[in-house]
C-alpha cells in the first residue's frame, strides 16, 4: 500500500527513515572536512567545483557509471549523461587551463559497489599537485592523514613488489599465472579455478584482498610503483620492468586514497581510452563516450603534476572506529 | 530453479552449491579501487553442517535450493526411517539416520521438531530444545543422599545417557536440554 496513487511501494526497501549514523559520527564528519579544508587552504590549494553530470565517462573497465538525462533548452530530445565516477577529467581540465594547484571535495558516484566499505554514491577528496612527482604527494597525503587521525600512526612505505614479496614471497612483475594460481591455492583460497581468472592482473587483485590486506596491521601503508597494467591514469616509468607511477594508501588494511604521477601524454591517453573501451567490449560492458574534452585538454598541455583520490567515508570509519561505511553515513542506499 | 547473483546474497538465502545445498551466511563485498569485484562468501553446507568460505567474481549467479524449515510431528522409527507427520496436511516424511543424527537420541513419538526439507524430503532435523525423557536404567545411588554432587549416568528411554543428580531414581521422568545433552531437572508426571 501506497500513500501516493500510483506509487508502489517496494517490499524490499525498508521504509525506516532514520539516519544509520549516529550524530556524534555525523559531528566527526563535520570536524574532518573542516580539518581538510584547512590543511590544504593552509598549503595554498585552491577548493573547485567541476560538474557531477557529464556527457562522457570514465572509460576504466573496473568502473561502471550511473546515468541520467537531461532534456530542455539546448537539448530538446534529451542529452545522456554520466554521473562522474571521480572528477579527474574535469579537474585535468582545470589544471591545462593554468589553474595551479587545486582541490575538490564531492560526491561520486559508481555502479554496482556496495557493502562494508562501498556505497554507490561516496564522498572522494582529490587534488593536484603541479610540479610533484608521486613520491612528494605521498608525503602530503600522509601528512594530512596523520593531522586528521587523532592517533599516533606508524608510516610504512614499500613498493609494489616489495609488498608481494613480503607477504607471499612472489614478485608480482614476473610470477607466471600459473604460479599466482598456486601461490593462491596454497594460501587456502578454494575453488580458484572456478573464478575463471583469465589474467595475471585479476590474480594479483584476488591476493591482494584475500591473502594481503588481511595482514596489513595498523597504521599508514604506501604502496607505490604498480605493475604497467595496472597503470590507468598514471604515467609508466620505462625501465627491464616497466612501472606505474601509481601509489595506493592503505590505513590500517583498508584501502584509502589513490593517486598518480599523472599521464600527460595526449597520444598515449587517447591509445588508453580505446584499449579500455575495446576490453569493455570484449566482456559485454556498457561502453560510453571517452571524454574528447580532455584529449583536447592534454594536447594543449597538461602541467606536470600528480593528483590523488581519497574516500573521505573510509577514512572517516577510521577515525570513528567504524566496522561498517553505513554507520558514517546519513542515509546508505537502501534508505535513500 | 531460479537462480540468484552475488548482488542478492544475504544471510539465510538457499543456494546449490557443488551439489549440494548451502545456507548463505555472510557476503562481503571486496574490490580494489582499479581492479576486480569480488564476493567473499560464509556459507553453510546443509547436508553436513561444515561452513566454509568461497569466493565469487561480482555477478556471478548460483541455483536457487529449494529448501524450507517446517514442523513436525515424530511418530515413529521403524529401524531404518524415522517417520515425520505435517500436524496440519497429515502428510507424512522418511528421515534417514544422516538426516536426523545426533537428533535421534532425543526423538519421543509426539515431539514436535523442526525439520528442514530440501527438494521436499528431510534434510535435517533439530529435536526440541528440551525435552522430557524417562529414566529406564541408573544405579540406585546412596541413600539419604540429596546434595546432587558428583552425578551418576542414567540411560533415557531413547537410549541416551546423561548425567543426572544421585537422587534421582529409575522409572523418573527429567526434562534434559538437548543442545548440551544435560540434565535439567526432574519433570513432573505427564
Amino acid at each position: 500500500m501506497s500513500t501516493f496513487p500510483g506509487q508502489r511501494r517496494d517490499k524490499l526497501l525498508s521504509l525506516e527513515w532514520r539516519p544509520t549514523a549516529s550524530f556524534e559520527n555525523l559531528l566527526l564528519r563535520s570536524q574532518l572536512l573542516s580539518a581538510i579544508r584547512a590543511f590544504l587552504g593552509e598549503r595554498g590549494l585552491t577548493e573547485v567545483e567541476t560538474p557531477a553530470c557529464s556527457s562522457a565517462a570514465a572509460t576504466d573497465p573496473a568502473l561502471d557509471s550511473l546515468t541520467t538525462r537531461y532534456t530542455g533548452p539546448g537539448a530538446p530530445t534529451g542529452l545522456p549523461l554520466y554521473l562522474h565516477t571521480s572528477p579527474e577529467f574535469a579537474m585535468k581540465r582545470l589544471l591545462a587551463a593554468g589553474s595551479g594547484p587545486i582541490y575538490q571535495i564531492c560526491k561520486v558516484f559508481r555502479d554496482g559497489e556496495a557493502g562494508r566499505y562501498h556505497n554507490p554514491e561516496f564522498t572522494l577528496l582529490e587534488w593536484y599537485r603541479p610540479g610533484y612527482d608521486h613520491h612528494r604527494l605521498m608525503d602530503e597525503v600522509s601528512a594530512l592523514v596523520h593531522r586528521v587521525v587523532a592517533r599516533p600512526l606508524s608510516d610504512t612505505r614499500m613498493s609494489y613488489k616489495e609488498l608481494f614479496q613480503l607477504h607471499l614471497g612472489i614478485d608480482p612483475h614476473n610470477a607466471s599465472m600459473a604460479a599466482l594460481r598456486g601461490c593462491a591455492l596454497e594460501r587456502g583460497i578454494t575453488n580458484v579455478d572456478g573464478l575463471r581468472i583469465t589474467d595475471s592482473d585479476t590474480w594479483l587483485d584476488l591476493l591482494l584482498t584475500h591473502c594481503i590486506e588481511p595482514e596489513m596491521g595498523p597504521g599508514i601503508l604506501l604502496v607505490y610503483d604498480f605493475p604497467a597494467s595496472q597503470a590507468s591514469l598514471a604515467r609508466i616509468r620505462p625501465g627491464t620492468v616497466p612501472l606505474a607511477e601509481r601509489f595506493e594508501l592503505y590505513l590500517d588494511g583498508v584501502e584509502l586514497a589513490n593517486g598518480f604521477h599523472e599521464l600527460a601524454d595526449a597520444r598515449e591517453q587517447k591509445r588508453r581510452f580505446l584499449q579500455d573501451l575495446e576490453k569493455r567490449r570484449r566482456l559485454n560492458r556498457p561502453v560510453p563516450p571517452a571524454d574528447e574534452r580532455l584529449l583536447a585538454a592534454l594536447e594543449t598541455g597538461l602541467p606536470e603534476c600528480s593528483g590523488v583520490a581519497l574516500g573521505i567515508d573510509r577514512l572517516l570509519m577510521r577515525i570513528a572506529g567504524a566496522e561498517h561505511i553505513e554507520q558514517v553515513l546519513s542515509f546508505p542506499i537502501a534508505r535513500a | 530453479m531460479a537462480s540468484y547473483s552475488t548482488n542478492e546474497f544475504k544471510g539465510g538465502l538457499k543456494v546449490m552449491l557443488d551439489g549440494d545445498p548451502c545456507s548463505i551466511i555472510e557476503n562481503e563485498f571486496v574490490k580494489p579501487g582499479k581492479g576486480q569485484a569480488f564476493n567473499r562468501v560464509k556459507i553453510r553446507n546443509l547436508k553436513t553442517g561444515r561452513v566454509i568460505e568461497r569466493t565469487f567474481r561480482s555477478g556471478e549467479t548460483l541455483e536457487a535450493a529449494d529448501v524450507m524449515e517446517v514442523e513436525l510431528q515424530y511418530l515413529y522409527n521403524d529401524g531404518e526411517f524415522w517417520h515425520f507427520m505435517d500436524q496440519q496436511s497429515f502428510e507424512q516424511f522418511s528421515a534417514d539416520v544422516n538426516a536426523v543424527g545426533e537428533s535421534q537420541k532425543w526423538l519421543k513419538d509426539q515431539d514436535v521438531c523442526m525439520v528442514t526439507l530440501w527438494n521436499g524430503s528431510p534434510l535435517s532435523v533439530d529435536a526440541p530444545n528440551f525435552v522430557v525423557l524417562t529414566i529406564t536404567e541408573t544405579d540406585p545411588g546412596l541413600k539419604g543422599d540429596t546434595s546432587g554432587g558428583g552425578g551418576k549416568p542414567a540411560t533415557l528411554e531413547t537410549g541416551a545417557v546423561v548425567r543426572v543428580p544421585l537422587f534421582v531414581q529409575t522409572g523418573e521422568m527429567i526434562k534434559v536440554d538437548t543442545r548440551k545433552g544435560e540434565y535439567v531437572s526432574r519433570a513432573k508426571e505427564g
